[in-house]
């Protein structure tokens, strides 16, 4: 065998094995979205009830409560940025970054400190390699977000929110996620979740325009408030959690795919050239058998005469 | 028919328990409700403690309730909870491995817990 042809042998090798790879992986994740797809379904009735009852008591009362004013001038504001651990995913962890820096840019040029909180290994890598200060991180649970998980986020972000400012504490808390639009679409988004402004709130939790009742709270207003914002950040972090899951995975299984495409061309490619560096070879043999035969043919009829 | 209320037993991942029932029975932080059809409109802070809801058709539906809120309003109850379980769901015997171990570590969060689970699950036999 030619040299040509054997080069082109092993790199078809190679790349069929890659190909195998990317495929599975492509598989691992399309059954992986649906997963996640279920949870974000699954947390969905907690989610709108929860909305519900905030909007119930901040619309229903005129209690205050510092979760719900905006401060005066705020000084500090809180970045949360999910990302994920693993890459492979195209340019969702870019993405991502690329929405929270827009966000951290404007925030500063509004003349507030930000203080990044980051979960995901890809985001912690992106925030170290440039030196920048991270508060707090989290890795290791972003393929599968519990509801744990999502309360051990949201500690700290409550407790910085409930600190004074002057003290260390911020005014308000910004969460930047990639929205799982559909399999195809992915969109990074940024949110503000405190200090909570209650239109906003209203308008999801009663899309019809219906009445909220007048409630009985018990034992207080201020109490319920109280006991329930908490527990809304950490339902909607939770929730942007399991978005951002599914997003990532329906991004690894695209990036996959194309990566599967890319390397069935390829191979395709490379067959065609082994295909002709193997013709050429035998073209070559016969031409040589050839011309030594009638070289030979001549040698003997000259010694004949 | 008598009145009936819509309940919707709901945790932070899952949709635990719904149906039609005739009263619930939940512990808040200053004491136990009881909420038939026709309650005013409520919404209280609940604490770690068994619910007891007695469906329409005359059956007892138990529950070990972590921390949460009950909502109340148009006939329609809901109880939203961190972590909920149902009575039948509960692992008696792990409930009281747990007890046991909560109370030799002292840890007064883990043992409430698991003492919550065991009154839940022996409530509902």
């Amino acid at each position: 065998m030619g040299a040509q042809l054997r080069v082109y042998k092993r790199r078809i090798r190679s790349v069929t094995a890659t190909k195998k790879i990317t495929k599975a992986m492509e598989m691992i994740a399309a059954s992986r979205v649906v997963k996640a797809q279920r949870k974000v379904a699954a947390s969905t009735p907690y989610a709108t009830e929860l909305t519900r009852a905030v909007t119930a008591v901040a619309g229903g009362s005129n209690t205050k409560h510092p979760l719900t004013t905006e401060p005066e001038n705020p000084t500090r504001a809180a970045v949360l940025l999910l990302t994920s651990d693993r890459g492979l995913a195209g340019a969702f962890n870019s993405n991502a970054i690329k929405a929270a820096e827009k966000l951290t840019a404007q925030l500063e040029a509004e003349g507030k400190e930000v203080v990044s909180y980051i979960v995901g290994r890809r985001g912690v890598a992106h925030y170290n390699f440039r030196e920048r200060k991270i508060a707090e991180s989290f890795t290791g649970f972003t393929d599968e977000p519990s509801y744990a998980d999502a309360k051990k986020v949201a500690a700290p972000l409550i407790e910085a929110i409930e600190t004074e400012t002057a003290e260390g504490g911020v005014d308000e808390l910004h969460i930047v996620y990639t929205e799982f639009v559909s399999m195809m679409t992915q969109t990074a988004i940024e949110a503000r979740l405190l200090p909570l402004s209650l239109d906003e709130v209203a308008a999801e939790a009663k899309p019809k325009g219906e009445i909220l009742p007048l409630f009985d709270f018990e034992p207080s207003a201020e109490d319920v408030l109280d006991a329930l914002l908490p527990r809304y950040v950490e339902s909607r972090i939770y929730n942007a959690l399991l978005q951002s899951a599914a997003s990532k995975h329906a991004a690894t299984r695209r990036a996959m795919k194309s990566a599967t495409d890319n390397a069935g061309e390829l191979i395709e490619t490379l067959t065609r050239l082994a295909n002709q560096a193997r013709q050429a070879e035998i073209t070559q043999e016969i031409s040589e058998i050839v011309g030594g035969a009638s070289a030979l043919a001549d040698a003997t009829a000259g010694s004949d005469r | 028919m008598a009145a009936e209320l819509h309940v919707a037993l709901v945790a932070a991942d899952r949709e635990v328990w719904s149906g039609q029932a005739t009263l619930v029975v939940a512990r808040t932080t200053s004491g136990d409700i009881g909420v038939m059809p026709g309650h005013q409109p409520l919404l209280g802070v609940l604490e770690s403690g068994p619910v007891t809801i007695r469906t329409s058709e005359g059956g007892t539906v138990v529950a070990a309730v972590h921390g949460g809120f009950i909502s109340f309003a148009d006939d329609k109850l809901s109880l939203l909870a961190e972590v909920a379980e149902l009575s039948d769901e509960i692992d008696v015997q792990r409930a009281e491995q747990e007890l046991e171990r909560a109370k030799a570590e002292d840890d007064a969060d883990a043992q409430r817990r698991a003492d919550v689970r065991l009154r839940a699950a022996t409530a509902a036999r």
